[in-house]
């Protein structure tokens, strides 16, 4: 007599328990906090918060401590977070002209008004693993403080476009933005969605798409107009006051990337724009971001659209990586259902498929 | 019959500077086979394409007669409205191929496709109907279960074709049909549309650069240049006593050919 | 510092069925609109979910927008009740909607599924909310949304004709052996979401509701009580719901959609109802 397998709730119960166990660890050694994850896997964090969509470095700690490390699981994590919080107000647009820059390079101009500032980068290190670092010892020296740059820093494009080199967005409008998180996304997508989707798409998917437009999968000819990160800050206009307030700073990272446009009937040729906003410091998201918002343009300049960077559908469907590990992963679910099915398909178009080939080979036997 | 099929008037398309139709008039009456030569750039295509409700032209009017004698405004018509057309009373058939066929579907089920969409639910009677279309364009009906890959240029052509006239349009709409072939395939395949066009009384109206296809197809003849009609008439009046100059070089340069 | 939301009752923090009332009744109004337009798929805003894009958030999102206090669930996957994912969602509602749960179709009022629908005949009341994956049926056939959407407003189905006749033509059936598409009230194209072709006859002029959600493609869309559905075919090549021609192990029947389960490596094979609840009701149990 069969007895169909029972027991999937405790089975559950059990796996989630041995997970929790692997999640601890060795527990001869001192347990992770949220707090060492914020401090000193910072970059971590910051993916994290750029894809789960929420800007709090200690909710994504958090999650990468529940998630092993598995970034795409914290993101989902932080996500199905977010996705509960109430969204009462949204906050003025941040100003990254007024940025606190602790990092702000531009490829274009060796020197340009406010400076080249290098900040706390990995670019010119020498990526030899540091074994010093594997024994605790004492913290780096603090690094040296330069006198505050005074002044603005404006941003590159802004001077190009004074010169009409460079196209100028449109103004944005009062009208709030929509939202991706509450609206599905339309075809064609309007802007803000599409910098929305790639701000909060995966990083891995965005460097390959971002690296096959110069690989001329798309045509591409970049430049790094600006690079900038540090801190802006958040203005909220509560409706009762009329102005805006300060509600707190946020660190961002911006790349505005330069391409060339050869101009059309009524467009004089000119410089177009890419552009990439990362919460946190995120550069290689935001300058594969910017890469593919330059790509995803093709079809409104009227230029030929063959790349799949430049295919909206194609790369906005694809770019979220909660949605894809989500389907991918789904494929361990059981599906016997269906493979039953396949399985009398196929047995039923085999029988069919020899029962001709019985059927024709006297014939061809006859014809030798 | 004492209407036109097709009556087109006043129509104006710019791209840019460029005028690619500067009041345009052109009429076809059923059965007619017309053609519209010209060099590239002398806006037949584009032509073609306002007339077949692909591209509206910025003004004018194109008016179609259809079976049950209502008389439908193309460049009014809505797109379920232009589509149920292309797939019902016209044909349209493409330079390339490529345009006009699926690449990944058997012959059988290219000419199949209007039927299915016209609403032909019976897989036997679909499948007789299409290999019977593919003798009538001489391809070999054996190769029904063929992919277009596995076929020349000149056979994609006759699928093509087949695939067009399954449905029995009225009017069919010819986009360079022999451009791109061998002369000697060109010439089996003048000779095959012409003998399918005699019979079924189609109406059809044909873009082409290659005078001698004109001469061999048309009743009448539409000579276009820069956007304009510079001269129309019968092919042969066209042909051997050509009034506009422009006419005049395009013959000589077949001529002397 | 942000502050950290207590950790120790996460629940609590949840409204009735997690979704907040203003995402319900958003996910309502797609709801009534999918049955005002049967067949037809409108697009909605879905949210992140607790559990996995792929995993059933679709229907999830589906049964939150519509659960009641009231309500008795049931929750298939495979036809049973007691896959990990069945149960994983059950859970889910137990806890956060404090519901009464059963395994017995007849005592349900809604229903969700992956992959089946019952063998026991469903009843005026009851609502299949389906879990699916790729809603758009032509996907395989012209993967962009916007070419789709047109197709559907142009009722230009010929596409999916000929994949059919393709299919015949090269083996002499039809090539899909579930999500096999119908025809909703002879106007729209639907999948079925991917049950085996042996329940697509289930949908036709069924009495109960039909829902089906699509979470991470973020479309809606239902078959209304006592609606046409047919699976697309020819007429001299009539559809055919196919099941192993097996008898189940365990109850005999030899009418229901079986498993095949592999006994041992000596290719020693039983065959078993996917439907748990109807096995064992079959038994008595």
């Amino acid at each position: 007599m069969y007895v169909a397998v029972k027991g999937g709730e405790a089975a559950i119960g059990a796996a989630h328990g041995w997970l929790a166990h692997r999640r601890r660890g060795d527990t001869a050694l001192a347990e992770l906090s949220p707090e060492q994850i914020q401090e000193q896997l910072g970059l971590a964090v910051d993916r994290v918060m750029a894809e789960g969509s929420c800007h709090d470095r200690a909710l994504a700690a958090l999650a990468i401590k529940q998630a092993r490390g598995d970034l795409i699981e914290a993101a989902f994590l932080l996500r199905a977070y977010r996705n509960t919080l109430s969204r009462f107000v949204a906050c003025e647009p941040i100003d990254t002209g007024a940025m606190r820059v602790q990092r702000r390079i531009s490829a274009t101009y060796k020197d340009l008004p406010g400076g080249q500032v290098l900040g706390p980068t990995f670019d010119y290190t020498h990526r030899l693993l540091d074994f010093a670092l594997a024994a605790e010892g004492l913290p780096p020296e603090a690094p040296e403080e330069a006198e505050a740059a005074d002044g603005t820093m404006p941003r590159v494009t802004e001077l190009l476009a004074r010169e009409g080199l460079m196209s100028r967005d449109k103004l944005g409008t009062d009208e709030a933005p929509p939202d991706l998180t509450r609206e599905p996304l339309p075809f064609p997508t309007p802007r803000p969605l599409r910098l929305q989707a790639l701000a909060r798409g995966d990083e891995g998917f965005l460097l390959g798409l971002g690296y096959s437009t110069q690989r001329g999968y798309g045509n591409a000819h970049p430049f790094v107009a600006e690079l900038r990160m540090g801190e802006v800050e958040v203005m909220l206009a509560p409706a009762e006051l009329g102005f805006a307030i300060s509600i707190g700073d946020v660190t961002v990272t911006e790349c505005q990337m330069v391409n060339q446009f050869a101009g059309s009937a009524a467009t004089p040729p000119q410089f177009t724009r890419g552009y990439g906003l990362a919460m946190g410091h995120g550069e290689r998201r935001a300058m594969a971001m910017a890469l593919v918002d330059r790509a995803l343009m093709a079809k409104e300049l009227g230029e030929e659209a063959t790349a799949p960077a430049q295919d909206a559908e194609f790369v906005l469907l694809h770019a979220d990586n909660v949605e894809a590990t989500g389907f991918v992963e789904h494929l361990k679910l059981p599906h016997h259902v269906d493979f039953q099915s396949e399985l009398e398909k196929l047995r039923s178009i085999r029988a069919r498929w020899q029962a001709e080939r019985d059927a024709a080979a006297p014939i061809q036997e006859a014809a030798e | 019959m004492t209407a036109p099929l097709l009556e087109s008037s006043g129509l104006h398309l710019r791209f840019g500077a460029v005028r690619a139709l500067d009041g345009v008039a052109i009429d076809i009456w059923p059965g007619e086979v017309v053609a519209i030569v010209g060099e590239s750039g002398s806006g037949k295509s584009t032509l073609l394409r306002v007339l077949a409700g692909q591209i509206d032209a910025d003004a004018g009017s194109v008016l179609y007669r259809d079976t049950d004698g209502v008389t439908q405004d193309i460049p009014a018509l809505s797109e379920a409205g232009r589509r149920s057309l292309m797939r019902s009373e016209w044909g349209f058939v493409h330079q390339n191929a490529r345009d006009g066929l699926r690449m990944g579907i058997s012959a059988g089920g290219n000419i199949g496709e209007r039927l299915m969409s016209a609403g032909g639910r019976h897989y036997g009677r679909i499948r007789a109907e299409a290999a019977d279309w593919m003798a009538r364009v001489e391809m070999d009906p054996d190769r029904i279960d063929e992919t277009p890959r596995n076929f020349s240029g000149g056979m994609q052509q006759r699928l093509q074709i087949a695939r067009c006239l399954v449905t029995q349009p009225r009017l069919v709409f010819m986009d360079e049909p022999t451009g791109g072939l061998d002369v000697s395939v060109q010439a089996k395949l003048l000779d095959l549309i012409r003998g399918l066009v005699a019979k079924l009384g189609l109406a059809v109206l044909f873009v082409t650069h290659d005078i001698a296809a004109a001469r061999l197809l048309a009743h009448r003849i539409v000579v276009m240049r820069h956007g304009r009609i510079v001269e129309e008439g019968l092919a042969d009046r066209v042909l051997d006593d050509p009034q506009h100059e422009y006419t005049q070089l395009l013959v000589a340069s077949v001529l002397a050919a | 510092m942000n502050a950290i939301p207590p950790l120790n009752r996460p629940d609590a923090a949840y409204n009735f069925a997690y979704l907040d009332e203003a995402t319900k009744r958003m996910i309502r109004r797609a709801i009534l609109k999918a049955l005002a337009i049967p067949g037809h798929q409108i697009p909605f805003g879905a949210r992140e979910m607790p559990l996995p894009y792929g995993w059933g958030t679709g229907g999830i999102q589906v049964t939150a927008a519509i659960l009641g206090p009231r309500d008795v669930l049931k929750v298939i996957d495979q036809g049973a009740d007691d896959t990990t994912n069945a149960v994983s969602i059950r859970r889910f509602f137990a806890r956060v909607a404090d519901v009464q749960t059963t395994t017995r179709t007849a005592d349900a009022s809604i229903i969700q599924t992956r992959h089946r629908i019952p063998e026991r005949a469903l009843t005026e009341g009851q609502v299949m909310v389906f879990q699916v994956p790729m809603p758009e049926p032509l996907f395989k056939l012209e993967p962009r949304l916007a070419e789709t959407r047109r197709l559907h407003a142009l009722g230009d189905y010929s596409l999916a004709q000929v994949k059919l006749y393709e299919d015949i033509a090269k083996q002499g059936e039809s090539g899909s052996s579930y999500a096999h598409p119908v025809m909703v009230g002879g106007r729209y194209l639907m999948s079925p979401s991917p049950i085996p072709g042996f329940d697509n006859p289930k949908l036709h002029n069924s009495p109960a509701i039909m829902l089906f959600g699509a979470g991470r493609e973020k479309k809606i869309y239902a078959v209304p009580p006592y609606t046409t559905v047919e699976s697309l075919d020819f007429d001299d090549h009539p559809f055919k719901p196919v099941r192993a021609p097996q008898r189940c192990t365990a109850c005999g029947s030899t009418t229901s959609y079986l498993d095949e389960i592999i006994a041992d490596d000596q290719g020693g094979r039983m065959f078993v109802c996917s439907d748990t609840d109807h096995c064992a009701e079959n038994q008595g149990i």
